[in-house]
Order: structure tokens, then C-alpha cells, then sequence
């Protein structure tokens, strides 16, 4: 299923660029969409409630929203990234893992 | 009209003359030609059919927005419909014919709906084929059905070949500093400035010749031109189509690369899908002359009126000899001038009563003030025009005048299109009447006539503005520079978009390519369809393949009449993508046939089809599907693998598992909390089987995994959910368990992989290893695991698990070997009568045992449903343990993994039979069969699937498969989904 959607991706033109911080900027259909960035999965012994509310719940936000992509086809790197759902306008792209973004911080 | 071709007019090569077909006639035409142009030289004037009324149509344009020259070109394979004639160049040898017509454009029977006209007035699909209104009788009866298919075949445009496209497209990609759509005054202005700022420019123009509008001038030299713009680095692409923009400056272009030579050449594609990505795109994508609605205003001979100015200075025509130019503003004076010089008789109808030119222009040139056209006398060809006076409400005839050619200015439409495409929407401008591209945030210009900007020096003025906007908006520059205002005509333009006529059943056309009149938007109305986007899809208005280039604002103007509103509270429609049609071919590119998508096969694969292999797609994977004997079929062959599997042995190639290394101190942490078993205890040199779930506590894979030492594992998962499950790792490790100090790498390329099963699978194996000992029994117990050598010092990992229920081993090697790996333990195979299997054998093998695979694991499925109950930990918690027993997923009743046996032991069935009970057969039923094998050790069919409430519920008892798509019934048997040693003697033997 995904490969025959890619297919069709393939096809049309790539809508957005992503600056992927160790591979540079880079069309998006390099990238997997993965989700809401800002979501906080709680802990595996918490309750059906809590996961609930962390798998199915989501805002559905106009504007300015963090969201993770996957630099599936580069790098492999999670990323987190602050775009808008309107314009597709993109304010920051930086990794997910801490450590990740040390190291891209100090490479800068 | 009497169009012909002049000696001193003209940028064609007549020493270069091409001859061609026009529906099966032979014609003659030259080197820079449009087929439409040629068409014009040869004097024939009805090239078209109308959609729905078949009114003969002549050529009304010279450019994209064409909506009455559109044909169809090439024969066969090649046979292209729908081109607009006055886009496509001439070619020698190039075959045109007319479409939408029966037996040609010339005569055509289908004529007759044009005086059954009122039964095609707007909305006459809908209400057609809902039925005949009030009780909507006759729809969907085979009778209405049969209409129906007359009814679409008379309406329509050309056909499509139904052959196979023979030629090949490329997709292509490039970027840019500026990308300038347009080659008109304002876009080579801006191409120049860019260039003169060292920036990396392309250059776009649809058209053959960069000029744009400077093409219908006498003295634009085209060449020089062409050679600036070359010396100074500025990347030209013409014949290029910017068919849409994309956010981040991301442009779609279109490039036609041999449509215009008419000669197949391998080495080149038919056409090339570009995709650049610009710093800054300046569009400069001109205007469309708008047509004015009144009675009869498509009878061949009627034209826009530049259009005709193209025609005299580009091809060398004069369109007509006798012309009526009827205008509202001031455009249409030049090219008054320039086809009274070329010979022609010519009056203007100016709307506007009190003007003043700038320019004078010959006293020979009649020019009626407050004078509009009112309607055309002719059928076939113009013979004259009654005129009206604006003076008189309603309109009414005034005075006729003969003519042969009518030619139409209602004012001009900035092609906003490519900015539409961003969201952008354009505002009306009441000074200028027309719609004017609005502010952008995004790095896109508007230059030119797209800007509203109509006189040369301004549009040039505007280029150059535009590249430094570019340079500023880029942060390359700070400079001050300003747009020149919009307008820019002496007179104003006055409103004039329909001359309605005073009699019934007029034809004023609003849409001509879909035979939109004016009184079928007021009928639209009166039905009440208010919105414009209602409008637009009950009309059909501006739907065909010119998307309301020419028609929308007239017939948006005849809406805020209706509604006693302001053009802008009416609104305008949306543009999309692309901006001109765009063929399946080039979007397809090069992604058809066997390169639809990748192809990937395994290290063996070579080895498998030299030892007989069918194969097989799974996933993307070429897999052997069965290795036939002489004339075995699929089925033969599948049967008599499995029975040599369960009897002696056999070999498979698993290398498209997925193979992931999981490295790192907390690896076994990671492990433990991504499988709902236990991994926490697992012995260095052990290997088990594996649940994961999803967040919501759905099953997402299945598979292995190796503790090869204290912090390192290798993973193993279905072909299929390979890809996922290495996301998921991923996105695990990098987003919610950052403290984890764990490595993910896949390795699925790196390692080749067979399995080896049967009773004498172990002493294959001990035959090519290089010390047999270490796989004794009592040494190498179900679930173990090995690092060492097959003979020769080739290093191996060998597991001992089974898919097939038999003793079996799977041996993991670096790729490289893969070949010999697979010769030596053929060798030995062969040595017990042994076989190679295939992916069919794989399946009735696991089927057999009630193994689960995707057809069962498809996503709907929880660990329960799948009867792996047993796996899920009590003690732990892991991912999905929260969700796995939520609601509904908690219940007894859901669909729960089985056996199925036919009744009838000769009866075979197949996946995807729906489970009902005896005597309910119907809907949904209460299960379905997934996996179904005929089992050469049980003698019948047999099948896997899912029953509401499972064994427990239905075990023994007798349920029916219903399979309606094949037209079978059958009754089945439920048992368990082990159907073959349940107990596991056999693999632990
Ligand atoms: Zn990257």
C-alpha cells in the first residue's frame, strides 16, 4: 500500500521543502509524516485513560503546529518540525533526540 | 471570413514548406506554422464541433485559451485528441482530423442538436440522468441506460486511442536563483536584469518563439533577441509549460520535446516533466483577451482580436477581408491600423461614446461609437452583423453591416493562474475590469500584463522591478523600486460582457467549449444556484479543457447582474493545476511497466530461476512462487514440494525478512519493552519469537529475535512490515526513549537467508557445516542459536526455528555467499531426494499449522483475535498493554483465528469466502476466510480466518462459505487453526 502511494507521489510534483539538518534542504517526499511533535506519550504502565487520551486526541490546529518527520529516504533522522498547516511555511526544522540537537548546535 | 496568406507579412521560413493532412485532405503550409495558422493560409473555416450543440467552429484564438480549433493529431497509438490547433506547430507530414463530429466537422449529423437545443439547456446531465422529473422515471432502467450512452457519445470531445502510449517521458528536476514564467516584454526584462546581477535565471515560454506578445509585432526580431538573452547566461526553456506552482517555490513544468517534428526518436523523450525549485519565481504569464457574449457569437469567422494581429505579423494571414471589430477599450486601435494597412476593410463598433486615441488612426477605418454587436446573420460563415446602440435599453438591431469576420475585445484578463495556484486570491479592479493578482508573501512577482499592466514600456519597466522585489525578497539586495501602476489606456474601458438579445432561444455564448450560454446561466439561477461554485458545476461553465480562460468573468459578470451585486461580492473562481492540460504519460514518466515501482530481488535470485524458480512479486520482492518439473502446474508443483518438506526436506530462499541489528547497552530493555513476551531473560545464543503492537494495541508485526551477545540482537521481521518496523524503532529511540542508549541499524541487505526444512533438515545442515556436533539435538536445542562456519570457513548464523512445523533451521550469511552457500546445501538436499520450495509451498505449509501471516495480521487484528493469547505478558508492561483490552477490543464475540475443513472433502474454496451461519447467508456473515491451501497430508482443502466469538464458540460445527464474487457456496467445518501436529513433536524432534 505505502509503496503504491509513493508511486503516486512520485507523480505529481513535490509540494514542500524541508531543511533537514544534517542532509540539508531536501524535497518532501524524502520525508515520512509522522505526527504531532508535541504530544507526550506517557509512561507503558499508564493507565487506558492516559493512553487514550495520547494516541487518539488531537488538536487540529490552523497555524503554527510541531509535527515529526522522518527523513525516511536520507539520514533516517527524526525530526521536529514547526509548520504551518496553511501555508505549509516552515519555522524551524530541528532533531527530536536532545542529544541529536546538541551535537547539530554545535556543528553550526 | 477569406483568410490568406500575404507576401510581405510574416516571421515563417517560406523556404521550408511542410505539407499535411486536415480531415484525410491534403494541404500545404511553412516552417514556423501552427497548424491552426495553416489551416487559416488554406482558407478552411470550420475546424470543430461544438460540445452539445454541434454548432460548427472556427478558429477563435491563436493561443492556449483556444476553444473552438481543438483536434485531434497523429493516428493510432499516437493519436492525441483535444489539441488546440493554434498551439501545435506544423510539421511535415503532420495528420489532423476533426473531432466531435459524425461523419466530419463539415457535415456533421449531430448538427441536429443544435434545434434540440432547449433540451440541453444547463443542468441537462443532472436532470437527465436522475430520471424524468417528478417521481425521476426511468433512471437507472436498461432503456434510460441505452439514452444515456447516445446522449454521451453525442456530447463530448475527441477520443483517445485506446492503444498503448508506444512513446517514452522523463521526469527531470533542476534548480534556480529566478525563474521567470513568460517571454513577453516584462519577463525578458527580468531575465535580463537577473542576468546582469550574476544570478542563475531560467527563462520559460510555452510557445516555440520567446516574444510572447512582441510576436505579433512587424519589427520584433526574434533572433536578436534570442542571442542576448543566450550571451548573457540566461538558461532559456521554451516550448515549456508552467503548468503549476507549488509552495517553497517549487514550479511544475511541462516541456514538449518532439511533439513538434512529428518524428519518433528513441533517443529522445516525447516530453519532460520538470520539477524546479527556484529562490524566487517572477511571473510574467500575460493576459487573455476576453470575447463579449451576444447572439451567435460563434459562427466561424468570429476571432479575438489580437489574435488576428498575431495571425498578420507572426504567420503572415490576413484573417478576413471585409472585418467588424466590435471593443470597449482601447487595445484593438493598433491592430485596426495594421490590418487596414494589410488590405482589409475595416469598421470598429466601440462601445464608448466620447474617445479620444492617442494615436490617430486612418481615416478609411470606420469607427462607430456606442455601437455593439447585437447579433451574427450566417450559419456556416459570417455574412453580416446587426448592430445596437448603448443608448437603447433594451438592446434592439440598429443596423446591420456586411462582413466576413468579426473580430472581439472585451476588455483583458490577467492570467493569474500560476499565483491562484498558491491560494492567492485575485481582486477585482472596477477601474480596470478585470481581476489583479494580489500581494504575496511567498517569493513570487507578478510582472507584465499578469500584473494588469498594458502598455510595453510600463511592462518592461515592471520586468525589471521585479527582479529587484526578487533580489530584495532573496536578502541579496536593498534597493528601492517601484511597479508601474496597472492600466494604462488613454480611454477607460466600459463594462460590456453580454448584449443580450431580445428574442428567445438566442445563442450568446459565455463558455464555447462547453456550449455555456448566457440564458443558461440566467436558467441556472432561476433554479436557484446562486454561488458561483454551484453555478460553475451546474452550468458546466468553465469546466472543459480551456478551465474559463475566455468565459469566466462574463459568466460571473451575468451572475452579479442576476443577484443585484459587485462583481468581487460574487467572487471568482478558483484555478488549479495544472494551468493546460497535461498527458497521463508525462506524469507517469518514467514509473510504467515492470518500472511502475522498484524492484528488488534477493542475492540468490539469479541462483533460483537457473534451478527453475517461478517467480513471484511480494512486496517489492522477487520471490520464488514454485520450481516446476516438466509440465508441473503451479498446483502440481506446490503440492509436491510440501510433501517433500513433511517427508524429507527441502530449501527455501527467506532472505526478505527484514533483518535489524539492535545494539547498545540498553538493548535488551528496548527488546523487552517493544514485544509483548518476555525478552528480559533471554540466554545469549537464543532466539524467540516475538509479538509487537501498536500504541493503540492492534498487532503490527511478527517475528525473531537473536541475542547474539550481552548488549546485541538481531531482529527479524515479515517481509512486508520491514520498512514500518525500522521506523518505528527509530522513531521509538529518537522521539519517546531518548534516554535509551540503543543502536538501530537495518542489515536486511547485508545478510542472504534460507531456510532448510523437514525431518532431514539436520543432516543436510551437518553436511555443509564445518563441524556437525554443534548441531546434535541435546547441543542445539529448538530456539537456538549459532555463530560459526559452513565448510570452506564461510561464517554463518544458524537459528533453529520453524515456519513449517518441521524440524528446521534457518542459516543467515553474508550476501556475497549467498550462491554458495545455497550450492552446498543443495548438493546435500539432493542427496535425500529432497526439493527447492517456493513461496506457494511456504504458504500451505504454514496454513497447515495455522501460522499467522499479513492476510491474518492486516492492521484489525489484536493479539487474541490472532489465538497468541499465550504471548502476551501479565508481568510487564510494553507497548500497547494499556490498549490491547480496551472496549470493544476486550470481547469475546470479535472475529477470532480458526481452522476451516470442507464438508465435502472434493471441495476446494477460496480466501476472501465470507462465514455465515446456516441459515442467515447474508451481508457481512460472521467471519471470513483469509489463507486457504489445499494439504496433500491431510488429502482436501483446508483454510484459515476469522469467526465472531472464535473455536470456542463454533468448534465442530458446520458454517457455510458463501463466496458470491465466483459464484460458490460450500459447507465448512470449524476446527482449529493447528491442523497438522499440534502438539510440536515434529519441530522439536
Ligand atoms: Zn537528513
Amino acid at each position: 500500500m505505502n509503496v503504491v502511494l509513493a508511486q503516486i507521489q512520485s507523480c505529481t510534483v513535490n509540494m514542500i521543502r524541508i531543511k533537514c539538518p544534517y542532509c540539508g534542504e531536501r524535497d518532501h517526499s524524502e520525508f515520512a509524516y509522522g505526527g504531532d511533535a508535541s504530544i507526550k506519550y506517557p509512561n507503558l504502565d499508564a493507565s487506558k485513560e492516559e493512553w487514550t487520551e495520547a494516541i487518539f486526541f488531537r488538536e487540529n490546529i490552523r497555524g503554527f503546529q510541531k509535527e515529526t518527520w522522518h527523513h525516511l529516504n536520507g539520514c533516517r533522522m527524526w525530526l521536529e518540525v514547526d509548520r504551518s498547516t496553511i501555508t505549509h511555511e516552515i519555522k524551524s526544522v530541528k532533531p527530536c533526540h536532545p542529544d541529536l540537537q546538541k551535537i547539530m548546535e554545535l556543528k553550526k | 471570413m477569406t483568410s490568406k496568406r500575404l507576401d510581405n507579412y510574416g516571421k515563417i521560413n517560406r523556404d521550408k514548406i511542410f505539407s499535411f493532412s486536415w480531415d484525410h485532405k491534403n494541404y500545404y503550409g511553412y516552417e514556423g506554422d501552427s497548424l491552426a495558422s495553416a489551416l487559416l493560409a488554406n482558407d478552411i473555416k470550420i475546424i470543430g464541433r461544438s460540445f452539445k450543440y454541434h454548432r460548427p467552429r472556427g478558429i477563435m484564438s491563436c493561443g492556449v485559451e483556444e476553444s473552438g480549433a481543438l483536434v485531434t493529431v497523429g493516428t493510432q497509438d499516437r493519436k492525441d485528441p483535444n489539441v488546440r490547433a493554434t498551439t501545435q506547430e506544423l510539421y511535415q507530414g503532420l495528420v489532423a482530423t476533426g473531432q466531435n463530429a459524425f461523419p466530419s466537422v463539415n457535415f456533421d449529423i449531430g448538427g441536429i442538436n443544435n434545434y434540440l437545443s432547449r433540451f440541453f439547456a444547463a443542468g441537462f446531465y443532472y436532470k437527465t440522468f436522475m430520471g424524468i422529473p417528478p417521481f425521476e422515471w426511468g433512471s437507472g432502467t436498461s432503456i434510460w441506460m441505452f439514452f444515456e450512452k447516445i446522449i454521451r457519445k453525442a456530447a463530448g470531445m475527441g477520443k483517445l486511442s485506446r492503444l498503448p502510449d508506444p512513446d517514452h517521458y522523463d521526469h527531470a528536476h533542476d534548480f534556480c536563483d529566478i525563474l521567470i514564467v513568460g517571454s513577453g516584454p516584462a519577463g525578458i526584462a527580468a531575465a535580463k536584469e537577473a542576468a546582469d546581477k550574476k544570478l542563475d535565471v531560467i527563462l520559460v515560454e510555452q510557445d516555440n518563439l520567446l516574444g510572447g506578445d512582441q510576436l505579433a509585432e512587424s519589427d520584433f526580431d526574434i533572433e536578436a533577441n534570442y542571442t542576448e538573452l543566450k550571451s548573457l547566461g540566461v538558461r532559456v526553456m521554451h516550448r515549456t509549460t508552467a503548468f503549476g506552482l507549488y509552495d517553497n517555490c517549487v514550479l511544475g513544468l511541462l516541456e514538449r520535446v518532439t511533439d513538434h517534428t512529428g518524428i519518433v526518436n528513441q533517443s529522445l523523450p516525447r516530453q519532460r516533466f520538470w520539477t524546479i525549485r527556484a529562490k524566487h519565481i517572477i511571473v510574467g504569464s500575460g493576459s487573455f483577451e476576453r470575447h463579449i457574449a451576444f447572439n451567435n457569437n460563434d459562427i466561424p469567422g468570429i476571432m479575438t482580436v489580437n489574435a488576428s494581429k498575431h495571425y498578420l505579423n507572426r504567420y503572415g494571414i490576413l484573417t478576413g477581408k471585409n472585418i467588424v471589430i466590435t471593443t470597449n477599450n482601447d487595445s484593438v486601435y493598433p491592430t485596426a491600423g495594421a490590418l487596414f494597412e494589410a488590405g482589409a476593410k475595416v469598421t470598429v463598433l466601440d462601445a464608448r461614446r466620447d474617445i479620444n486615441l492617442e494615436k490617430k488612426i486612418s481615416d478609411n477605418i470606420e469607427v462607430r461609437n456606442g455601437c455593439v454587436p447585437y447579433n451574427i446573420n450566417g450559419s456556416r460563415e459570417i455574412n453580416s452583423i446587426d448592430i445596437a446602440e448603448t443608448s437603447n435599453n433594451p438592446f434592439r438591431k440598429t443596423d446591420t453591416i456586411n462582413c466576413d469576420h468579426v473580430l472581439m475585445s472585451g476588455g483583458w484578463s490577467p492570467a493569474v493562474h500560476l499565483l491562484s495556484h498558491r491560494g492567492e486570491k485575485a481582486t477585482w479592479n472596477k477601474e480596470h475590469l478585470c481581476f489583479l493578482p494580489g500581494d504575496t508573501k511567498e517569493k513570487i512577482s507578478m510582472i507584465g500584463s499578469a500584473r494588469g499592466i498594458w502598455n510595453k514600456d510600463d511592462c518592461i519597466k515592471s520586468g525589471i522591478a521585479g527582479t529587484l522585489e526578487a533580489m530584495n525578497k532573496m536578502g541579496l539586495s536593498k534597493t528601492n523600486y517601484f511597479f508601474p501602476k496597472e492600466g494604462g489606456w488613454k480611454n477607460a474601458i466600459q463594462p460590456l460582457y453580454e448584449v443580450k438579445y431580445n428574442k428567445s432561444r438566442s445563442k450568446s455564448f459565455v463558455d464555447y467549449q462547453h456550449d455555456v450560454t448566457a440564458d443558461d446561466i440566467r436558467l441556472a439561477h432561476r433554479e436557484g444556484f446562486i454561488s458561483v461554485e454551484h453555478l460553475k458545476r451546474y452550468t458546466t461553465l468553465g469546466m472543459a479543457n480551456d478551465q474559463g480562460k475566455m468565459g469566466n468573468i462574463i459568466g460571473i459578470s451575468l451572475m452579479a447582474d442576476l443577484l443585484d451585486k459587485e462583481i468581487p461580492e460574487v467572487g471568482t473562481t478558483v484555478f488549479r493545476p495544472p494551468f493546460t492540460p497535461i498527458s497521463i504519460g508525462a506524469l507517469a514518466g518514467r514509473n510504467v511497466g515492470k518500472h511502475f515501482r522498484p524492484l528488488r530481488i534477493t542475492p540468490m535470485h539469479q541462483w533460483n530461476l537457473n534451478n527453475g524458480a517461478v517467480m513471484i512479486e511480494a512486496g517489492l520482492y522477487q520471490r520464488p512462487w514454485y520450481f516446476p518439473k516438466k509440465n508441473e502446474t503451479l498446483s502440481d508443483a506446490y503440492i509436491r514440494e510440501t510433501t517433500i518438506v513433511r517427508k524429507s526436506v527441502g530449501i527455501c530462499d527467506v532472505t526478505s525478512l527484514g533483518k535489524i541489528a539492535v545494539q547498545g547497552p540498553d538493548a535488551t530493555e528496548f527488546i523487552n519493552r517493544i514485544y509483548t513476551n518476555p525478552f528480559a531473560k533471554l540466554p545469549i545464543g537464543k532466539t524467540r519469537y516475538g509479538i509487537m503492537l501498536r500504541d493503540d494495541g492492534m498487532v503490527m508485526d511478527d517475528g525473531t529475535s537473536w541475542r547474539l551477545s550481552e548488549h546485541e540482537y538481531l531482529m527479524t521481521t515479515s517481509t512486508a512490515q520491514a520498512g514500518k518496523v525500522m521506523s518505528w524503532l527509530e522513531e521509538l529511540l529518537q522521539t519517546r526513549w531518548t534516554d535509551l542508549q540503543v543502536n538501530v541499524t537495518s542489515v536486511s541487505e547485508q545478510w542472504a537467508a534460507a531456510a532448510i526444512s523437514g525431518p532431514k533438515s539436520r543432516e543436510v545442515l551437518q553436511n555443509c557445516i564445518e563441524d556437525p556436533s554443534l548441531i546434535e539435538n541435546e547441543n542445539f536445542p529448538f530456539m537456538g542459536f549459532i555463530s560459526t562456519n559452513l565448510k570452506g570457513g564461510i561464517p554463518c548464523r544458524i537459528v533453529r526455528i520453524s515456519f513449517s512445523g518441521e524440524l528446521g533451521y534457518e542459516v543467515y550469511i553474508v550476501s556475497d555467499y549467498a550462491n554458495t552457500m545455497m550450492d552446498m546445501l543443495w548438493k546435500e538436499v539432493k542427496e535425500f531426494n529432497g526439493c527447492l520450495y517456493g513461496l506457494e509451498a511456504l504458504g500451505a505449509l504454514r496454513v497447515e499449522k495455522g501460522h499467522v501471516t499479513g492476510a491474518e495480521l492486516d492492521g484489525r487484528t489484536t493479539i487474541e483475535d490472532a489465538g497468541l493469547a499465550k504471548m502476551a505478558s501479565t508481568k510487564k508492561s510494553y507497548i500497547g498493554s494499556a490498549m490491547r483490552k480496551r472496549g470493544v477490543l476486550d470481547s469475546m464475540e470479535r472475529e477470532q483465528l480458526v481452522g476451516f475443513f470442507p464438508v465435502n472433502k472434493n471441495q476446494n474454496f477460496d480466501a476472501g469466502t465470507i462465514v455465515c451461519e446456516k441459515d442467515n447467508i447474508e451481508g457481512f456473515g460472521i467471519g471470513r476466510i483469509t489463507s486457504v491451501t489445499h494439504s496433500p497430508e491431510l488429502g482436501h482443502w483446508i483454510g484459515i480466518g476469522f469467526v465472531k466469538g472464535g473455536k470456542e464458540k463454533w468448534k465442530n460445527t458446520v458454517l457455510i462459505g458463501s463466496d458470491p464474487v465466483r459464484n460458490k457456496q460450500m459447507e465448512l467445518q470449524v476446527v482449529s487453526p493447528h491442523m497438522i501436529d499440534p502438539e510440536g513433536k515434529r519441530m522439536h524432534a
